[in-house]
């Protein structure tokens, strides 16, 4: 376990794991209370990945996502609120309430969606990536998706344009192990996720997701090298999902011993206690740090509830750019 | 006026929009070295250089697709995929990405990109490379689709195409690409909202679009001769369609054929049928007929595969069916 640097640095991280965790938890909530409607797929197990790799970019990276994006979203630094209402379906959310769950968008911070057919945010990543090198921009896409997508032709076209024309994307594979329900085991022939990207001479690694603190440092490592412009990266995250797949499933897929043992792995427990362990968390500070999360949500829930629908005049708008930019 | 190919006209569409932006980049397979599989883009890796001239791999969905992310990103790219037929292997990116994120994002963000490629039958290349889906693609809300049949609107659609900020489809006609005809050097732009009349006529209306253009003018020389005159209506933009220009002319000859070389059930075909139906039901006297290709894979042998798409004859039957003669 790589130590922590600096108890500043330390109780940030936790606290961003805990707002991707306890907004998740509200979600799961009102999607009980029908507030939320339609897929909603969870994050939980999973937020060292977000928490430790989003920050890596700056603000002039673009980010493309997938269906299991809110976490992502959230490190991004979109807002609770917007986020939310976007849960909702309101007007007030981060693609005015169209997308919902699946569908995060936020121009301002290059974030991409939210694009939720497995592996059909790969080529669009390609693409921004081409556009920056094209227009000598020393920025880096971050593309993100997960162990179901390499199974997916997608998977192995762009990484080897990208390689082939060297381009500034860093592949993010977050591997938990399962494409909904189907093992990695049981659908691919190569289960070391890593090593398909030598088929295509782009650097790899596969780093332990349960760990914000090697999670981060295996992937600022891989933004400089692509920053640098020795093109494409790919990191293959190792982490697992504890809950469903979307809302609900039976779960037939898998033991609950296998689950039981994943979240002795919980990475927020687990680097509470190694904060605790190095004398940088208190009680009082995580009180302190639950108590503003919990505001935080409650007032992300009531921008949701007095949000607007957008009304039914405004159906078919934006389906085209009504003026014309130049060129 | 001055004759010119199909090819050279797509060619100089091409030139002049490379020439008015430095952000157009053309991409695709073969369009470099080889000059294009239909040799549209010969000569311009020479001219523009390898940064904007991009050979890809046979990765349809994934050159389609980073065109997307491309023009996202700022760039104006023009992605050519060879064929229709190939372009099956991208639809993904064009259904789920290309039209949606617009108006799911809520008006963030646009695509301005133009895909080109070539469709249709009539060259003896067997089932797998004869399609004409153009109708599937219009069906796709948040797009536009674009037929050109005459060189003026190969060689000026593409430039206008270039001032749309969202996705549009070029469907060039392979047939065509040989074919010479008079460039209309007067029209520096054309639009695209509006369908045109080719040929003016009294007696019935003959609606189409692309390659069939050709043959529905042909037939129209036949009718012509025993003392029927048809006006020619070439759609020119499937979506958006311009309905009022097909009721302007139905209504004025009360009678229409539709013709397309796609499959005719579910075809563009029936949509424009369906839409004369509902725009001048009651101007009609007679059935809305419809020629389109018999509904089988399209076959190698010739006098197979003309048999199974729509001819000159076959127009010139519906209308005499259309008008008891």
């Amino acid at each position: 376990m790589t130590h922590v640097v600096g108890r500043d640095h330390g109780l940030e991280l936790l606290r961003q794991m805990l707002r991707i965790r306890r907004f998740e938890e509200k979600c799961a909530e009102l999607y009980s209370g029908g507030k939320i409607r339609g897929f909603l797929h969870l994050y939980i197990g999973e937020e060292a990945v977000a928490v430790g790799a989003m920050p890596c970019f700056t603000s002039e990276d673009a980010i493309v996502g997938t269906y299991r994006e809110h976490g992502h979203a959230i490190i991004r630094g979109i807002p609770m609120g917007p986020l939310m209402a976007e849960l909702y379906g309101k007007a007030n959310g981060c693609a005015r309430g169209r997308g919902g769950s699946m569908h995060f968008f936020d121009a301002a911070r290059r974030f991409y969606g939210g694009l939720a057919i497995v592996g059909g945010g790969l080529p669009v990543a390609v693409g921004l990536a081409l556009a920056d090198h094209m227009q000598q921009r020393r920025r880096v896409t971050a593309c993100i998706f997960g162990d179901g997508a390499v199974a997916e032709g997608e998977f192995h076209e762009s990484l080897n344009l990208a390689a082939l024309w060297k381009l500034p994307v860093l592949f993010l594979c977050e591997n938990n192990l399962y494409a909904m329900g189907t093992a990695l085991g049981r659908h691919q022939s190569q289960i070391d996720i890593a090593r398909k990207a030598d088929a295509y001479a782009i650097p790899a690694e596969a780093v332990n997701g349960m760990d914000v603190l090697a999670v981060e440092s295996a992937t600022r490592k891989a933004v400089d090298s692509v920053r640098a412009g020795h093109g494409p990266y790919l990191l293959e995250y190792r982490t697992y999902r504890f809950r469903a797949h979307s809302m609900y499933d039976a779960e037939l897929y898998r033991t609950k011993d296998e689950v039981a043992q994943w979240k002795q792995r919980d990475p927020i427990a687990l680097f509470q206690q190694q904060l605790r362990d190095e004398g940088f968390l208190t009680d009082a500070d995580l009180d302190n740090m639950e108590t503003a999360i919990a505001t935080e949500i409650a007032e992300a829930v009531s921008f949701a509830e007095m949000g607007p629908w957008e009304p039914l005049e405004d159906l078919t708008k934006d389906l085209y750019t009504p003026s014309k930019p130049a060129g | 006026m001055a004759k010119i190919t199909y090819r050279e006209a797509v060619r100089a569409g091409l030139r002049e929009a490379l020439q008015s932006n430095p952000r157009v980049f053309l991409m695709g397979e073969d369009v470099g070295k080889y000059g294009g599989t239909y040799a549209c883009s010969k000569g311009l890796l020479d001219e523009f250089g390898p940064e904007r001239i991009r050979d890809t791999p046979l990765s349809e969905s994934t050159f389609v697709g980073a065109g997307i992310g491309a023009a996202l990103g700022g760039m104006r790219p023009i992605v050519e995929v060879m064929t229709v037929n190939f372009i099956l292997l991208a639809l993904d990116q064009i259904v789920n990405n290309a039209a949606t994120i617009r108006h799911m994002s809520g008006g963030q963000f646009s695509i301005p990109l133009i895909v080109r490629m070539a469709t249709g039958a009539g060259r003896q290349v067997a089932a797998q490379h004869s399609h004409s889906l153009e109708g599937w693609y219009a069906h796709i809300p948040g797009i536009t689709v674009l037929a050109p049949a005459t060189v003026t609107d190969a060689r000026r659609m593409l430039l206008a195409a270039l001032q749309e900020p969202d996705p549009v489809f070029i469907f060039e006609h392979a047939y065509l690409y040989p074919l010479e005809g008079e460039l209309d050097e007067s029209a520096l732009s054309v639009d695209l909202t509006h369908a045109a009349v080719r040929r003016t006529g009294p007696d019935i209306s003959l609606i189409t679009f692309g390659g069939s253009l050709w043959k529905a003018l042909e037939a129209a020389d036949q009718l012509a001769q025993e003392g029927i005159s048809a006006e020619v209506v070439d759609l020119r933009i499937l979506r958006p369609l311009d309905i009022s220009t097909v009721l302007t002319s139905v209504r004025k000859t009360h009678r229409a054929v539709v013709i397309d070389e796609g499959w005719r059930t579910g075809s563009f075909a029936a949509e424009v049928s369906a839409q004369i139906m509902e725009g001048a039901f009651y101007d009609l006297d007679g059935p809305v007929a419809r020629v389109c290709s018999v509904e089988v894979p399209i076959p190698y042998p010739k006098h197979l595969e003309d048999a199974a798409l729509p001819q000159p004859e076959k127009i010139v039957q519906a209308v005499h069916s259309l008008m008891g003669r």
